[in-house]
């Protein structure tokens, strides 16, 4: 009858799925790595394992959103294989493996036709901390300022307030979106927007204006010139595994490197 | 006498349905045992004042206050009922009372199937669309508690309307008819008699269409602008306490993600109050 | 001055009319803008493919299947509860302080927000129950959240079925369970059947909930504890992100287009049962 039916696909379904794609576990054959972090690393990790897959069909990427902190937390839990961070790592959280895989400048955006070019640091302070409201007050037309600045918990934040304003805080009345993607169409879109988003992320949408007279490009973060630059860090508990270790190397070998850089990041050997 | 054996099969099967009924409760007790295992310890930790009052959120920080959006969850509330309500209640009145039925039945479904859109859907082209009208033609960036009351009011219509109807359809003929014989106009009949016999139904629905805002996520974080503070007028930003989960969740941990659950506490408080209230309502109606 | 009554009666008439004529314009103006902008993108390929580069190119095709698999699963898990219910309700007692209070926790269960629903999930199936992010959490939570629908209707339907019909079963020897199952739930199917497919389009365009149970990864999810996307967290991922708009338009086509076949062949049920008995 329809209820034994039922029963029978119900058993079908489960025994053909329990415990699969677990952390270090096989599947067809093929190994899975488990990857968790940072939205501002994740887009370029899935890149990266784009091509890793290609070049080593053996294994599975599987990479996964969450914010910096939960990266953090999953490889502690070891839940995850490699945690993604784009900010550094809190004392209490060294107990982490990092490895830079590149660096990151937070670009400061505005529209395309919003005619500031540069800021100071301490006016982009201002700003976000409030007391800079309207942007006739840094030259332009008589209309209050759309700060965007992302959620508690970003990475992208975190460094940004260590970077920019370690001793304000971002105000209240700043409107808050939850991803580099969603800042980006908010400056891309409104005119009086003002908001801070990954480097690699910048495209013709937005214009990242130049903070203390230095344009934020790659060659200005490799001579030192523009400071607002983060690490993106993979986290692994303990030294990494083989197969951890194979995506790692991949990642810092030449034509990881070279693809990240093709991003707009910076490469990792720069940090130096 | 029957069997044996199907006796015992009966009483097997009655317990096993009973068990599933009580499944509902089971569940039910789950969510909340849950949700205020989680949220409870910080109200002891940091103080119940400090959290519902508490002005300031910076949970990485040490501050719990989420005072600013409780407020603004029920402001967008009560703008969602501003403009959903009446516009709602009209094309109740309108299905009811007015429309013939032809019209009713291609109508009634067709209002209805505005419930079956996703509310991610809405905030889409709220935020493509509402977002930048506001923008333009009155000020601000756009995302903003007018932009909020708008996407809810029109997403809280189907509540409205169904439910109105109902209550506007179990006012009995005779008090239409009534009216009528007297020499009343047809909106004379609806206005003085049809609608204040329907009043409890009618308010019922509106607390529940307050309850769907209330308890509205994915539209209100795309619209809304998601700011701390308590909104100044209709074209600031603010955050209610469903974006503050939404928004947070995914990264936070310790008292972070304690916080997150408290303000789940605060926000099903919140909507269990007003079910209570409309079920109170809708009571007061049957008994009539 | 007093206006002429028969004035108010024809301008309230024209005003009324206006106001619904207005609403179910928003409703078709929201479909049209999705499906003009989304048809350009959208074809069978479109929903058969893989997506690319984040979901820039490519298709939707993990986000339908785990679609396909989370809205099964719920489903598989819902109807038995939740007819058994309705079942017990109806068939096995009579109103008493036990239904009520049945009664009450379905009620309260239907009231409780989507974010809700997701917080729980979370707490309870992903970190608790050690579930991870997966099809398996994000279904049951599903499950907990559709469950009032089905009762509800499916309550509904079988108390519409005549009492002769089971007075005459009864007198023929059968047991109330045979009763049940061979003539009660056959004829109060297409109404059962009705709340199901309400309950799948709810659970079709859910966000909310689903992605803080089943996660967002975007590969196709092979076992029941692997994360997946659904249409509708593909779609708020796309818009958001600004990855691509013509690609959201497309989801959102396919998303909207499903729900409301869906809701429309459900209204069609609906309309079949109430037909059927009056």
């Amino acid at each position: 009858m329809a209820y034994r039916l039922l029963a029978a696909l119900l058993c079908i379904i489960l025994l053909t799925g329990c415990g699969k794609g677990r952390t270090g576990e096989e599947f067809e054959g093929r190994r899975i790595i488990n990857i968790a972090g940072s939205t501002s690393v994740m887009p370029f990790t899935e890149k990266l394992a784009e091509h890793f897959m290609l070049e080593k069909p053996t294994y599975i990427v599987n990479v996964q959103a969450g914010g910096s902190t939960a990266g953090i937390q999953a490889c502690m839990n070891k839940t995850v294989d490699i945690g993604m961070s784009s900010r550094e790592l809190k004392p209490d959280e060294k107990t982490l493996s990092e490895i830079t895989i590149c660096l990151d400048g937070i670009a400061i955006a505005v529209h395309p036709d919003n005619p500031v070019k540069a800021l100071s640091l301490a006016q982009v302070r201002d700003i976000f901390s409030g007391k800079i409201t309207n942007w006739k007050q840094l030259g332009w037309l008589d209309r209050r300022i759309d700060a965007v600045t992302r959620e508690e918990g970003s990475g992208t934040r975190g460094a940004f307030e260590e970077l920019v304003m370690p001793k304000d805080m971002i105000d209240d009345a700043i409107m808050v979106q939850d991803s580099n993607g969603s800042v980006k169409e908010v400056v891309a879109t409104d005119p009086y927007a003002i908001g801070y988003l990954s480097l690699g992320m910048v495209d013709e949408r937005v214009a990242a204006i130049a903070i203390e007279g230095v344009k934020p490009n790659v060659e200005a973060i490799k001579k030192k010139q523009y400071k607002i630059v983060r690490p993106f860090l993979y986290l692994t508990m303990g030294q990494p595994d083989k197969h951890a270790r194979a995506f790692i190397d991949y990642v810092l070998s030449k034509t990881g490197q070279l693809i990240l850089q093709k991003e707009g990041l910076i490469p990792a050997h720069e940090a130096r | 006498m029957r069997p044996v054996k199907a006796v015992i099969k009966e009483r097997i099967i009655k317990q096993i349905l009973t068990a599933f009924a009580f499944s509902s409760l089971l569940f039910l007790f789950l969510i909340f045992a849950f949700i205020l295992i989680e949220g409870l310890p910080l109200f002891y930790k940091v103080g119940v004042q400090n959290i519902i009052f508490g002005m300031k959120w910076a949970p990485t920080r040490g501050f719990f206050g989420i005072f600013p959006m409780i407020v603004s969850s029920f402001l967008v509330t009560f703008g969602a009922l501003v403009i959903g309500g009446p516009l709602g209640l009209g094309c109740a009145v309108y299905l009811a009372e007015y429309a013939g039925r032809r019209q009713r039945t291609v109508l009634k479904p067709a209002l209805e199937l505005l419930a079956g859109i996703p509310s991610v859907v809405y905030g889409f082209l709220g935020v493509l669309y509402i977002v930048p009208f506001i923008r333009i033609f009155f000020g601000g960036s756009g995302f903003s508690l007018l932009a909020t009351s708008i996407v809810l009011g029109i997403m809280i219509l189907p509540t409205v309307i169904s439910i109105s109807y109902d209550a506007l359809m179990s006012v009995p003929r005779s008090y239409r008819e009534g009216a009528l014989a007297m020499g009343s106009t047809k909106w004379q009949a609806t206005w003085r008699v049809v609608i204040p016999a329907a009043k409890s139904g009618i308010l019922a629905s509106c607390i529940l269409g307050m309850g769907r805002a209330v308890g509205e996520t994915m539209a209100v974080i795309m619209v809304a602008g998601n700011a701390l503070k308590i909104p100044g007028g209709l074209l600031d930003p603010l955050r209610t306490l469903t974006s503050n989960i939404a928004l947070e969740l995914a990264y936070a941990n310790g008292d972070h993600r304690m916080g997150l659950f408290s303000t789940g506490v605060v926000l099903l408080s919140i909507i269990m109050v007003l079910n209570y209230f409309a079920n109170v309502v809708i009571k007061r109606n049957m008994s009539k | 001055m007093r206006i002429n009554p028969r004035l108010t009666d024809s301008f309230v008439r024209y005003f009324l009319n206006a106001q619904a004529m207005f609403t179910v314009g928003i409703l078709i103006i929201i479909i049209f803008i999705i499906f003009i902008k989304g048809i350009g993108s959208c074809s069978l390929s479109f929903m058969l493919t893989y997506p690319e580069d984040m979901g820039r190119h490519g298709g939707i095709f993990p986000a339908v299947i785990g679609t396909l698999f989370l809205v099964v699963l719920s489903i598989l898990f819902a109807t038995p509860l939740g007819l058994g219910t309705a079942i017990y309700l109806t068939e096995y007692t009579k109103e008493s302080r036990l239904t009520t209070i049945i009664r009450f926790g379905v009620e309260s269960l239907a009231g409780i927000p989507s974010i809700i629903y997701g917080l729980f999930g979370f707490i309870f199936f992903v970190i608790k129950l050690r579930m991870g992010w997966s099809l398996l959490a994000g279904s049951l939570t599903l499950t907990i959240m559709i469950l009032p629908t089905i009762i509800r209707t499916s309550e509904e339907a079988i108390k519409a079925v005549p009492r002769n019909l089971r007075m005459v079963s009864y007198s023929l020897g059968a047991t109330k369970w045979e009763t049940t199952v061979k003539v009660v739930l056959p004829s109060a199917a297409p109404g059962i059947l009705t709340g199901i497919m309400l309950s799948i389009g709810r659970a079709v365009g859910e966000t909310a909930a689903v992605i803080f149970t089943m996660g967002s990864s975007l590969r196709l999810p092979t076992s029941l504890m692997e994360s997946g996307r659904t249409m509708a967290v593909h779609f708020y991922i796309l818009a958001r992100e600004g990855i691509s708009m013509e690609k959201a338009y497309a989801t959102a086509l396919v998303l909207v287009a499903s729900i409301l076949a869906i809701n429309i062949f459900a209204y069609y049920m609906m309309n079949k049962v109430t037909s059927k008995y009056s």
